[in-house]
């Protein structure tokens, strides 16, 4: 008995488990040996397979981030899923956009808010978006991002992934430097670029030195409104650099902003006049400057009344800021892009685009620096310089054009390698050290990427807590990774896994992005993210995140003719009809058309198109928008529900009929 | 004289010797009315009915509720859906129940405080509509939905494909693209088991007051 008994035990698991597997492939029908099958079809390593079940995402399934890219020359902002890379969804903001009616009868005056000199811009060179941060880590609250094109600052409230501000500089006409958050987003940081005169007024290139100059912009935040507050903004006056990337400090830094700077040389091109061109002026000197600004102490001195005002915006001249011990240099090799602080605030990173290392400065360095009074010269404007072996802690040789970098939480360093086309795994050293099992300030891998790389974001990467796991590559250049799609490629998102330790760094996806070039992103855990489904009342008013109180509402639909000649319809849309359906006004017509969505199903959108007139809106469940045009031309214009909304859909329309005078 | 004709419907009085000597026998249908008084009290903040229509474009399904007074949930929603199947909207179901249902409730509740007076068979008559409630209410609804359903506007967009129907009150059925699932609430449920404790109780209160009863007619007899 106790044989038989002894062999069942040992039998059982077994049968349990092939009765598992035989129900299972009944169900499904299918099996590793269909999987093996279909890799050895399609030629799929089994690395390829790995990279697939880390990546694949079944239907309904949701990703873990969410990646905020830049849209680049598209001016927009682009939502990533990771670890997917499904494209979730466009968030307009330079650029008028059709699908949300960005400019066509939706944002229409936060566009025109940010005309430069009031001339109609629209298009933007979207560069780096930042997450609103508390306490150095994102609270998935705001977006920024800025246009270095025209100098713009947007502001995107993630309550509904819609922009809701776009601010002009009023002194530069470009800027780089931007947009990076205060570890409270007290303020919004953006740099400069292209040296011009304050206000891009005009000044002949020969007097480069004396009327150009650059500048960083402290954008103040009022979060409780959701706004930048420009009355309490001020800006830095700074030499005709062209100051890059910035990165403001945290913790052990907070206080302080960092910002790299190239053309130090004031180099002024011509090379139609055998001068030499930008190029080779810009980069001809072995080190530029990084900038040390301590920014609290800038914001008193501001309170204080000291900053003078130019082009009607406070400005902190370069003699204030001396004067005050503002502002510090410090050599930095040739031609740097990305300054970027690490996680506990004691780093800085900056790679020299030209120079094979990236350059660790330490923080507690620069204090001492500072403190000390002791300076290696100054620089022609009278900016005290840091000599460059008291500030700097580390060297690492890390490859070829590096770029940009980002952290992991476990001592780890990432750097985008542009010339080499990789990604460069490093080792932190001082207190991050003893986290890695490589020794300090060390290199340990370079992953190929395809190819070209630009800037990279691993998962929370600059914040107090990065998340590892996940890392992108922004490359530039796709060359061969996708099908031609005529001379114009796209450009490659690469998603690569860090989540282990020191070789292992596989490439696990590549998402092509045809649309622009997202020059910057940033990496939020999802569930940070508390997005409405839905507007909060019927009759929101999405700009002042409020109900309107002239909001069309159900019962309460007409056109409306003014005493002053001017008309306002109140127009309700729910599944499958607009009410009132005719409108007639008479041509010459002043027309306010307030619309409200009074849906309250979840993704129960309509969409209000009027031909001729120009007009589209994308109108959210409890979305109100008023639209304004002058109904100059006579004609029949049937308007109709844009968004396939119900089985009656084509039946959602009316008619506008403007009679001629 | 005899007893008046209150005092024929109310019935014997106790005598309180009696009620302390067997306050088990007199108490327990009083308790039980009390009980079945509460318990209807609670369900008019519970929900007596639920839909749940699931289709696959909402998939967390759509959901409506009715209390004895009101209807809550994706009301509009529906709504919205049934026009077009042309169907009246839900708000125009059953008004004068909704307006009226606390009234009703409060009223059985007094008549239920009336029945633990009444000691004849007559109690019967203050308790009966109450323990017959959750069926009306059922029965109403029914009703209801079969009116809303077989009342279709002919010329509505989906009359092709969605004829008149009667929806189902309580369990599966369909309609179009959706399933739906009619479930009981608590407050019905609750309203059920006030309705067996009454047949409980008038259990009790017949087995206590029937002695006295016969006794009253028997010396009512003498007398005569």
């Amino acid at each position: 008995m106790s044989g038989r008994k002894r062999i069942w035990n040992r039998v059982r698991p077994v049968f349990a488990v092939s009765i598992a597997c035989a129900a299972s492939s009944a169900a499904h029908a299918q099996s590793m040996r269909d999987v093996e099958a279909i890799a050895k079809e399609r030629g799929l390593t089994t690395q390829d397979l790995v990279a697939a079940a880390k990546t694949y995402t079944p239907s309904g399934q949701h990703d873990d981030y969410v990646m905020f890219a830049s849209g680049g020359h598209a001016g927009q902002v682009f939502a990533v899923g990771l670890p997917s890379m499904r494209l979730l969804r466009s968030i307009a903001v330079f650029t008028p956009e059709s699908w949300q009616g960005w400019g066509f009868g939706v944002g229409n005056e936060i566009l025109e808010a940010g005309f430069p000199k009031g001339k109609p811009n629209l298009w933007g060179d979207a560069h780096h978006p930042a997450l609103s941060e508390t306490n150095g880590d994102y609270d998935g609250q705001f977006l920024f991002i800025n246009d270095k094109i025209n100098a713009r600052v947007a502001v995107i409230d993630l309550r509904d992934w819609e922009t809701k501000q776009i601010v002009k500089n009023p002194l530069t006409v470009s800027d780089h430097g931007g947009t990076f958050v205060t570890p409270n987003t007290d303020y919004i940081i953006e740099g400069g670029q292209y040296s011009v005169p304050f206000g891009s007024e005009y000044a002949p290139i020969s007097q480069y030195k004396e009327k150009y100059r650059g500048s960083v912009t402290l954008w103040k935040f009022d979060r409780k409104k959701g706004r930048i507050d420009k009355s309490k903004s001020f800006a830095l006056e700074l030499p005709p650099y062209w100051q890059d990337l910035a990165d403001a400090g945290k913790l052990v830094s907070d206080g302080y902003m960092f910002l790299n700077s190239l053309n130090t040389e004031m180099a002024t091109g011509g090379i139609e006049e055998k001068n030499p061109p930008f190029e080779a002026g810009a980069s001809r000197n072995a080190t530029d400057f990084l900038h040390i600004i301590n920014w609290k102490k800038a914001v008193k001195v501001y309170e204080a009344g000291k900053a003078e005002m130019i082009e009607g915006f406070p400005v902190i001249t370069l003699k204030t800021s001396i004067d005050e011990g503002l502002i510090y240099l410090t050599p930095e090799p040739r031609s740097p892009h990305g300054v970027d602080v690490t996680p506990k605030g004691d780093f800085m990173v900056v790679s020299g685009k030209l120079d094979p290392h990236v350059t660790v400065y330490s923080f507690d360095k620069i204090k001492k620096a500072i403190a000390s009074g002791s300076y290696s010269g100054k620089d022609d404007f009278g900016l005290p310089i840091l000599d460059f072996d008291s500030v700097v802690e580390a060297q690492v040789e890390v490859g070829l054009g590096p770029l940009h970098t980002q952290f992991g939480p476990d001592g780890y360093a990432y750097t985008s390698l542009f010339l080499d086309s990789a990604i460069a795994r490093w080792t932190l050293g001082g207190s991050y050290g003893s986290s890695t099992p490589e020794p300090d300030w060390t290199l340990v891998q370079k992953t190929p990427v395809h190819y070209n790389v630009g800037h990279i974001s691993a998962a929370e990467g600059d914040t107090v807590s990065p998340d590892g796991k996940y890392l992108v590559s922004l490359n530039k250049w796709s060359v061969d990774r996708f099908l031609t799609t005529g001379p114009l490629l796209p450009q490659n998102l690469q998603l690569l896994d860090i989540s282990h330790q020191g070789t292992n760094m596989p490439v696990i996806y590549d998402m092509p992005m045809g649309v622009g070039e997202p020059h910057y992103a940033q990496i939020i855990k999802a569930d940070k993210l508390n997005p409405w489904k839905i507007y909060p009342e019927v009759g929101w008013d999405t700009v002042e995140q409020n109900i309107d109180p002239m909001a069309p509402k159900s019962k309460m639909e007409r056109v409306q003719r003014n005493d002053d000649g001017t008309v306002d319809v109140y127009m309700t849309a729910i599944r499958s009809h607009f009410n009132p359906e005719h409108v007639k006004v008479k041509q010459g017509d002043h027309v306010r058309w307030h619309i409200t969505n009074i849906e309250r199903a979840f993704d129960a959108t309509h969409g209000f198109a009027v031909p001729v007139y120009n007009i589209t809106a994308s109108l959210e469940a409890g979305e109100t928008e008023t639209i304004e045009f002058d109904a100059d031309i006579p004609g029949t214009f049937p308007f109709y529900c844009s968004e396939f909304c119900s089985a009656l859909h084509l039946e959602m329309m009316g008619y506008l009929l403007v009679e001629p005078e | 004289m005899g007893a008046t004709f209150l005092d024929r419907i109310l019935g014997p009085r106790i005598d309180p010797a009696d009620l302390s000597k067997n306050s088990i026998r007199y108490g327990t249908p009083g308790f039980l009315l009390l009980l079945a008084r509460v318990l209807l009290l609670v369900s008019l903040f519970l929900p007596y009915w639920q839909m749940e229509l699931k289709a696959p474009q909402y998939p967390d399904g759509l959901h409506m509720t009715a209390y004895v007074n009101k209807l809550e949930g994706d009301v509009a929603e529906i709504d919205g859906l049934n026009h077009y199947i042309g169907m009246k909207s839900l708000f125009e179901a059953a008004k004068l129940e909704r307006a009226s249902g606390v009234f009703i409730m409060i009223g059985f509740v007094i008549m239920l405080e009336l029945a633990a007076y009444v000691h004849t068979r007559w109690s019967v008559l203050l308790v009966a509509p109450v323990i017959l409630f959750p069926v009306i209410f059922l029965v109403d609804l029914h009703l209801w939905m079969r009116h809303f359903g077989l009342n279709l506007d002919p010329d509505a967009p989906l009359s092709n494909a969605v004829k008149p129907f009667v929806p189902t009150a309580l369990g599966k059925g369909g309609i179009g693209q959706f399933e739906t699932m009619a479930t009981p609430g608590v407050g019905l449920i609750l309203a059920t088991v006030a309705s067996v404790v009454l047949i409980i109780a008038l259990y009790f209160h017949r087995r206590a007051y029937l002695p006295l009863v016969k006794q009253m007619q028997s010396s009512a007899g003498k007398a005569a």
